[in-house]
């Protein structure tokens, strides 16, 4: 909402001096957004005055015509003598009052005026159009000021208004009343404690009836609606240059002065108004609910299908108006339109909205009326336009009018007097409370401790005790609130999930590893790149109903397109050795579910059964991490060659991370998209009943994804579920720490290529026993000497007692029996 | 060897005459100062002081002296081999000195040259400042809590008291979950981090006192300035007798731990509709400290000259979102805020762009290491 003070002004009398900047900070104190305060016209400087034009002489021979004038400014020359101007705009005559801008004054744009020579005379300033002094958009010409409005000599400043302060005021959702000038000089009045002048009190003569016959089919739509009319309008009156200005510094252009006073009523008062050709308009009104299949061509000219919802004004011919919307263009007043009929009604405030919605329609009107309407300013909002509209377009105030009113009174909110020093936290008398509530317009009436209030009519947003709560603590001032230092109390800390992120977050970043914070906007394309096969659940995903980009409308159910996408970007601005990695949740939709989620009541707590409905609804959300690695993963450099990442790489990021929630994955060979089929790991976890959980995939990406998305080649990828992995640890029980000597035994074992290392360890531990303190492989070894398909796998095992130095033939024992377990179980042959 | 003879004159076995020990004794210190080197004085060391050397090859005589001879010339010999053996370590320990010096130096590297092998990795600055946000709160004895990201209406609207219809519901640029058949799902993603105050309160026992860090969305398309996916971090407090001076109290308290001490806070009355009464907070910029305000010659980048910074929204939380999780609210009370991570970075650490957060360029992420 922007605000020009001098209009705030005259509903209050502000201090003395009060500047503009003043008045924004005790505004944005009391709650008021004030965005800008805008010196309109301050650019503008120098002798600017109304001149009047004593006579023209035309020149020709210029590629347009040319008027050189003699324009009376009084004294305001210095010299009492005419001026000469030159001027090309012809909407003027001899004897017209014009705006003159003399040499010295400067106009917005820097543009300087001065005595100047041109088209062959000598040009003393300048002859001032609206656009050229900042008004309003204006091309017809010059400003032609009416007679009697001034003399040659007056100041322009004042007379135009040239210089005004703005305020531009973003104006909060409940806040509907400072959507006009009366809200906002409500609230500077309230600010400075000044007395107010309510516009809208307005002495309505007469008593309802008489007026255009109008119903209400629903009174549930609208509780209050008010026609008036006026007969005899001139449609051709102009618009006077004090309303133009003023619309001009709200934001609103000038169309006629029929539209221009229902526009002027609504910033002034806050009270949506439209104006209807009333001889177009085709018997009784009645204000009903649109019926399925009407339509209404719109001002805009666009011919809409009406919705049951929506509310809609009617005569016999079907709907004229979208209500508080948009107007029709069948009844839209127009150049031949007389007699003028003017609506202020109160409808409901969600009707507006849902209308607005559909119709993709947001106007001055459905904003007011869905942030809520005084519903006791129809009459007054009425009669203040149709009597502007007698007074500046000739005609005469119909004597009746229409009034239907179903409003009912307001209940008063009951609220303990200390219940807003409560809320703040500060102890205010209960007679200031009261003073307090009154300012903003309740009606307060004491009752013991307890303050009955009646809020405004205005103020549809105070319902609770604590929105009055608000109000008192406003009014007092926020800065009165006390710091009072938090009390101290036991937490618990973070949670284990919560620290396994933050620890896993710090060991990849610290092994080399950026994390990135991908988008979870995903599409279709993303799985096909991937190679995802056409029944993979991951392309299961949940849709944006509006996505911003329609390409990419689903949510992730993998981080990998997001990872590999900053990739090739980071590739692409000319890195190649990359290790990134994100932490975050992909959207699981769960299989059978509504997906629709229950809307349980809000006057209670859920249920259990509706919490669980709730839940039931949503997707799965596990925290994932993954990470990717191209290039080397040891650098090379002045000391040689690097190491490019491999396979391995991202498996052993799988199990780094699976030792930090301190548990250990078992790892088997797996075909899954996108990996490589033949390098690709399945990770699991115990899931503690005996059985294993899957819980992710690492590996070397597929050839074609690589080649898909641009990768480097051999790119490495892991993705696991964090959450589960850090569910299948357990705590740390301390391991017993032998101080007896270790005995070290090799052993090597060949192998068919098609066992996996894995089961070979693990027949070796479980053969071993429990001497056995760890066991590696330090070796593999294919070739001639072991046979083909086969290979030598080569195992350092390291034995040692808890209690004892070991004996020479029980280590030999146990390792004979490590070596005869993987034999049995995996075909090993010990090697020669 | 000589079997013994006690008749023997000593001075009869000429290796054992003083003459002779000295000159041994002599020659054997000469070699051994000649030793230029480990290798040399290894050589002397063995033919002076070895097994074969000739004052061990006298010592043997000894037994052949008559047995009161044998003191004086066993003295003799053994002095004569201390002698050496002083030599030879004294000299073995200069020329061992002369070698490391040798060789240390000649073994010395460049030691300014590059050792980094690893990529450089880090953490996002997201992440590590919401952790920072929100480790102050955990601090003042708060628990983290969390929610989903894909959340149901009720928690993200309507037990939050945004009304069906109503501006401040479709003022927030929701992202919509397509429902079956492309109908209503009721499910959007979280256009805030509220939704958790709900869940916090339906799944913790009072009083509650909680922070929630967490990743948010509006259909904002990317610029400089916004993002349609950013960070919030929410605070929430219910307990009894809880009032906006306990709010302002936790703010100020976040507010030095985070930016400095002795900064002032400031509250606007805002509007919020989980909140009531609403605040909109502000801190004294910790740059200039207002000092750049009217100050056109001394500009403050960080607060626009402002003098204030613009922290976030807060209030007393609504007793209908009371209502709606179920709390008492004729015994409960509590505050709510929400800050912006995003908007932290950028004023606190310069993050003048925002496709530098969401693109994952390593070199934005790896500036920021590991804390922040
Ligand atoms: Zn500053």
């Amino acid at each position: 909402m922007r605000v020009p003070v001098s209009w705030l002004k005259e509903y209050t009398d502000l201090p003395e001096g009060t500047t503009a900047r003043e008045l924004a900070a005790r505004l944005i104190a009391l709650g008021l957004e004030v965005e800008t305060v805008e010196a309109v016209g301050a650019d503008i400087t120098g002798p600017i005055y109304v001149g009047r034009v004593l006579e023209i002489e035309e020149l020709t021979g210029f590629k347009k015509p040319i008027r050189y004038c003699r324009v009376d400014v009084g004294a305001a020359n210095g010299t009492g003598q005419p001026q000469n101007i030159i001027c090309g705009a012809r909407n003027f005559a001899e004897g017209d009052l014009v705006v003159v801008a003399l040499p010295g004054s400067e106009l917005p744009g820097g543009f300087a005026i001065g005595a100047r020579k041109t088209y062959g005379r000598v040009s003393e300033g300048m002859i001032c159009s609206a656009s050229e002094l900042a008004l309003w958009e204006d091309h017809a010409g010059i400003i032609v000021l009416p007679e009697g409005s001034a003399a040659p000599g007056d100041d322009a400043y004042a007379l135009l208004g040239l210089r005004e302060d703005v305020l531009d005021i973003a104006v909060t959702p409940d806040r509907g009343y400072a959507l006009s000038v009366r809200g906002v000089a409500r609230e500077a009045a309230a600010a400075y404690g000044t007395a107010f002048r309510d516009p809208a009190d307005i002495a309505v003569e007469g008593t309802p009836g008489g007026g255009y016959p109008a119903s209400v089919a629903d009174p549930a739509v609208c509780d209050r609606y008010v026609l008036r009319g006026v007969s005899g309008f001139d449609p051709e009156a102009p618009t006077p240059l004090w309303m133009k200005r003023r619309l001009a510094l709200t934001g609103v252009r000038s169309i006629s002065l029929a539209v221009d006073i229902t526009n002027y009523v609504l910033m002034e008062l806050g009270q949506p108004l439209h104006a209807w050709d009333r001889d177009a308009v085709r018997g009784p009104i009645e204000v009903r609910l649109a019926r399925a299949g009407e339509q209404l061509e719109t001002l805009d000219h666009v011919k809409r299908t009406l919705d049951p919802d929506d509310i809609v004004i009617a005569d016999e011919s079907g709907p004229i108006n979208v209500a508080g919307v948009m107007g029709g263009l069948a009844t839209e007043i127009g150049l031949g339109s007389t007699n003028v009929l003017i609506e202020a009604a109160h409808f409901a405030e969600t009707h507006i909205a849902r209308a607005s919605r559909r119709h993709q329609l947001s106007s001055e009107s459905s904003r007011r009326f869905e942030r809520g309407v005084d519903s006791a300013l129809q009459v007054a909002a009425a009669t203040r336009a149709v009597r502007l509209l007698a007074e500046l377009g000739g005609g005469a105030v119909d004597p009746g009018y229409t009034h239907i009113d179903t409003t009912a009174p307001r209940a008063a909110i009951a609220i303990a007097a200390d219940h807003p020093g409560r809320v703040a936290g500060v102890d205010y008398p209960r007679e200031r409370v009261a003073e307090r509530l009154a300012q903003v317009g309740c009606a307060v009436e004491a009752d013991g401790d307890t303050l009955r209030v009646v809020p405004p009519t205005w103020r549809p947003d105070l319902t609770d005790p604590n929105d009055l709560a608000e109000e008192v603590i406003r009014l007092e001032g926020y800065a009165g609130i006390p710091s009072i230092a938090p009390r101290a109390r036991a937490g618990h800390g973070l949670t284990p999930a919560q620290r396994l992120r933050r620890t896993v977050g710090r060991k990849l970043a610290a092994t080399g590893f950026a994390e990135v914070m991908a988008y979870p906007f995903v599409g279709v394309r993303d799985f096909d790149t991937l190679q995802v096969p056409a029944d993979d659940p991951r392309r299961t995903a949940l849709k944006l109903a509006n996505p911003l980009n329609d390409d990419e409308p689903l949510l992730r159910t993998t981080l990998l397109p997001g990872l590999l996408k900053a990739l090739v970007r980071n590739v692409g601005r000319g890195f190649g050795d990359l290790a990134l990695y994100e932490i975050g949740p992909v959207f699981l939709p769960r299989p059978g579910a509504s997906g629709r989620a229950p809307m349980p009541a809000v006057d209670r707590g859920p249920t259990a059964e509706e919490l669980a409905e709730l839940e039931a609804a949503l997707p799965e959300q596990p925290r994932r991490v993954a990470a990717v690695m191209a290039g080397h993963r040891d650098l090379p450099g002045w000391w040689g060659a690097g190491r490019a990442a491999t396979w391995a790489d991202a498996v052993e990021t799988a199990r780094e991370v699976a030792r930090l929630a301190n548990t250990e994955l078992t790892v088997r060979a797996a075909q899954y998209a996108p990996w490589h089929p033949g390098r690709c790991a399945a990770l699991f976890v115990a899931d503690g009943e005996g059985g294993e959980r899957l819980v992710g995939h690492a590996g070397e990406l597929h050839p074609r994804v690589v080649a898909a998305h641009g990768l480097p080649e051999r790119t490495v990828a892991v993705e696991l579920d964090l959450d589960a992995v850090g569910a299948a640890g357990a705590p740390v029980r301390a391991p017993a720490v032998s101080g007896y000597p270790v005995a070290l035994q090799d052993v090597a074992l060949v192998v068919a290529d098609s066992v996996p290392a894995a089961d070979v360890e693990r027949a070796l531990r479980e053969g071993a026993g429990e001497l056995l303190e760890d066991v590696r492989l330090f070796d593999v070894y294919t070739g001639a000497q072991v046979g083909e398909g086969r290979r030598s796998l080569a195992y350092a095992l390291r034995f040692r007692a808890a209690d004892r130095t070991l004996k020479t033939e029980e280590i030999t024992a146990a390792r004979d029996a490590a070596v005869a377990a993987a034999a049995e179980r995996t075909g090993a042959v010990l090697r020669g | 060897m000589s079997a013994p003879n006690n008749s023997y004159d000593p001075v009869e076995v000429t290796p054992l005459s003083p003459d002779e020990v000295a000159r041994m004794r002599d020659d054997a210190l000469a070699a051994i100062a000649a030793a230029a080197d480990l290798e040399q004085l290894k050589a002397a060391r063995l033919a002076h002081a070895g097994d074969r050397s000739p004052l061990a090859l006298a010592n043997r005589e000894i037994g052949a002296l008559p047995p009161a001879a044998r003191a004086e010339a066993g003295k003799r010999v053994g002095g004569a081999r201390r002698d050496i053996g002083e030599a030879l370590k004294r000299r073995q320990a200069e020329l061992e000195e002369e070698r490391d010096a040798r060789v240390l130096v000649e073994e010395a590297v460049d030691v300014t040259l590059p050792t980094r092998r690893s990529t450089p990795g880090g953490r996002h600055p997201v992440t590590t400042v919401a952790e920072r946000m929100a480790d102050i709160f955990v601090a003042m004895g708060f628990d983290v809590a969390e929610g989903p990201e894909v959340e149901a209406e009720w928690f993200n609207f309507d037990a939050l008291n945004f009304l069906p219809d109503h501006p401040a519901r479709t003022m927030q640029d929701t992202f919509f979950v397509e429902g079956p058949s492309g109908g209503d799902s009721r499910m959007v993603l979280r256009t805030h981090t509220s939704p958790v105050q709900v869940r916090a309160l339906v799944e913790r026992e009072l009083p509650v006192y909680v922070v929630a860090p967490g990743t948010t969305y509006r259909t904002d398309e990317l610029d400089a300035t916004h993002t349609p996916v950013f960070h919030q971090l929410e605070g929430l407090v219910v307990d009894e007798g809880i009032t906006m001076g306990h709010l302002r109290g936790a703010i100020d308290a976040f507010v030095d731990g985070m930016f400095g001490s002795g900064l002032r806070t400031r509250f606007r009355p805002s509007y919020f509709p989980f909140t009531e009464p609403s605040a909109e907070v502000d801190m004294e910029c910790f740059v200039c400290r207002g000092a750049s305000v009217g100050d056109p010659a001394n500009p403050c980048r960080t607060c626009s000259s402002e003098g204030w910074i613009e922290l976030g929204g807060c209030g007393i939380v609504n007793p209908r979102v009371l209502t709606a999780a179920g709390v008492d609210t004729a015994r409960y009370s509590g505050w709510a805020f929400g800050l912006g991570v995003e908007r932290s970075l950028m004023f606190a650490n310069g993050v003048a762009d925002m496709h530098d957060m969401v693109e994952g360029d390593v070199r934005f992420t790896a500036a920021f290491g590991m804390e922040i």
